[in-house]
């Protein structure tokens, strides 16, 4: 790979050890994907924050990281940690794992990185444009951010999200190029979508299916704002390991051209209700965990209205990034919710807090990718339900 | 009997000794204790074995991203292997040999799983790219 002076001279340590080490960490990566060079960034999301995730070995190196003089060169956002940083107590998080996870998010701080501990950075004022190069880690903000927004970023790791929010840049392979970027198999989706549950079962579907092809998806009418994207990007980018989808006539890059590929799957209700099913057991949670990816204003605001209908019979856990909830609280769409019954949490989520150990171990979401985790690293049983019915469960007790 | 077979060095550095293989992808979140070295993923081929200064040689690895910190903890608390031989390299493992600067080698001429055998003495040189097999 072709390096700059200045890029050699930080390799050789001009900008102490840690840039040291992070420049030689993205030449590796450029070298594994014949990148020709490194380019600019205009922000980095780095994942791996919650203790949960990535334990004692990654609290001492992110420690040992910030020890040596690593600082952030872009604007950098962090992933949701284990708990609320503010009010871990009331979520009754162990004291060992709450010391632990201010540890790390701390060290991050130090290096210069914002604390939003969201999933969601495409939600904040900083959202990037269409056609920057970022550097973000997270699965389901890459998916959001390459094909709702049209900004390019490979789906990066947390290591390698970190050396590039250290070094400024990443190197130039995959999603960054134009070449790569091209739908490369076309989903015709037969099915009425009507919320935010049947996007997100499309999405897992899709990436179940067709875990590597850019799919380019044509859909009969659907509501396509943006908790509705959120959720079919979230959906499949678990199950699968693309970061980009199109939309016909919708998503940026699709208006610019047009797709000449033959290949075709159909999706049809029937194929839907099957990843419900399999993601859903016989239980009656009392828990109802909303909010994966984080929610956005739109969702506070609907749960609101709902919360004043009545108290919630059943236990609703409510996540979302502490900049949505700072909007919410100036609304009052948080009191309605909190005098209901409800909690919200910030800059954790039920997948990356420790929800075992508080003796949750059956839940009703509307994520499959929450559904997905929840049963996978946490052993919690789920039942999928949409927003709307999520909370009427919550509200009748049944 | 002695092979040399070039190959593509990622994270340089010049080191020998004995082969660990596994025809398997490692995760070495989870599947390897980074206290003590040994393989603890439960079916794996190589459940039980130490890769502390060994050479570990498998086609790539698997799962989660922070693999690369459990290599650099390794490194840390000296149990991690001496150098790393793959068939093609994942940017998880490549970030940990970074990290816990490991050398690591990729894309031989001949698959490495398939080529070397456990207790063979190697000597991998990932600065020129190239790996020398010897069996007796």
């Amino acid at each position: 790979m072709y390096l700059s002076k200045d890029e050699e001279a930080i390799l050789e340590g001009s900008r102490g050890e840690a840039a040291a080490i992070a420049m030689k960490l993205l030449v590796t990566i450029g070298d594994i994907f014949d990148a020709q060079r490194l380019i600019p960034v205009k922000s980095a999301q780095v994942s791996g924050i919650s203790y949960k995730t990535i334990g004692e070995e990654g609290l001492e190196f992110i420690e040992e990281f910030a020890r040596k003089g690593a600082t952030v060169n872009v604007y950098t956002t962090i992933n949701p940690a284990g708990m609320d940083i503010e009010n871990w107590r009331e979520m009754s998080v162990p004291e060992d794992f709450a010391r632990k996870q201010e540890r790390i998010v701390s060290a991050l701080q130090k290096m210069g990185a914002k604390p939003t501990c969201t999933c969601t950075p495409y939600l904040l004022p900083e959202r990037p444009r269409f056609g920057d190069h970022i550097a973000w880690a997270e699965s389901s903000a890459v998916i959001y951010a390459n094909s709702i927004i049209g900004a390019r970023t490979n789906r990066e790791g947390g290591p390698t999200a970190l050396a590039s929010a250290i070094i400024g840049k990443t190197p130039l392979y995959g999603y960054h190029l134009e070449e790569n970027r091209a739908a490369t198999m076309r989903v015709r989706v037969k099915a009425n979508l009507e919320n935010e549950l049947d996007f997100s079962l499309l999405g897992y579907f899709i990436g179940k299916n067709v875990p590597d092809k850019i799919p380019l998806i044509e859909l009969e009418k659907s509501n396509l704002n943006e908790v509705n994207l959120k959720a079919l990007g979230a959906g499949m980018a678990t199950s699968g390991s693309q970061g980009l989808y199109h939309i016909k006539g919708f998503t940026p890059e699709c208006k610019q051209r047009v797709f000449d590929i033959g290949e075709r799957i159909v999706v049809e209700r029937s194929n839907l209700s099957d990843i419900k099913e399999s993601l859903s057991e016989q239980c009656s949670p009392e828990f109802i965990c909303i909010g994966c990816p984080h929610c956005s204003i739109d969702e506070m605001e609907y749960i609101s209205n709902i919360a004043v209908k009545g108290r919630f019979k059943k236990r609703l856990i409510i996540y979302t990034s502490r900049h949505v909830w700072s909007i919410a609280k100036k609304r009052g769409y948080l009191d309605k919710i909190i005098n209901a019954g409800g909690r919200v949490v910030r800059d954790t989520c039920m997948v990356v807090s420790p929800i075992e150990e508080v003796g949750i171990d059956e839940v009703v979401t509307n994520s499959t990718k929450a559904a997905h985790y929840l049963s996978s690293l946490s052993r919690v049983k789920t039942v999928l339900k949409t927003l709307g019915e999520a909370l009427e469960y919550a509200r009748n007790g049944s | 009997m002695e092979v040399k077979l070039r190959g593509r060095g990622l994270v340089k550095g010049i080191v020998e000794g004995e082969a660990l293989v596994s025809s398997q992808p490692i995760s070495f979140l989870g599947g390897v204790d980074p206290a003590t070295g040994i393989i603890k993923e439960r079916g794996h081929e190589l459940e039980g074995c130490k890769v502390t200064g060994k050479v570990l040689v498998f086609p790539h690895s698997k799962g989660s991203t922070v693999s690369s910190y459990v290599l650099f903890s390794m490194a840390r608390r000296g149990t991690k292997p001496l150098g790393i031989v793959n068939t093609v390299s994942d940017p998880i493992v490549a970030a940990g040999c970074v990290l816990g600067n490991i050398p690591l080698l990729d894309k031989l001429e001949m698959d490495p799983v398939k080529t070397i055998i456990t207790g063979d003495y190697l000597i991998l040189d990932a600065t020129e790219g190239f790996l020398i097999i010897r069996r007796s």
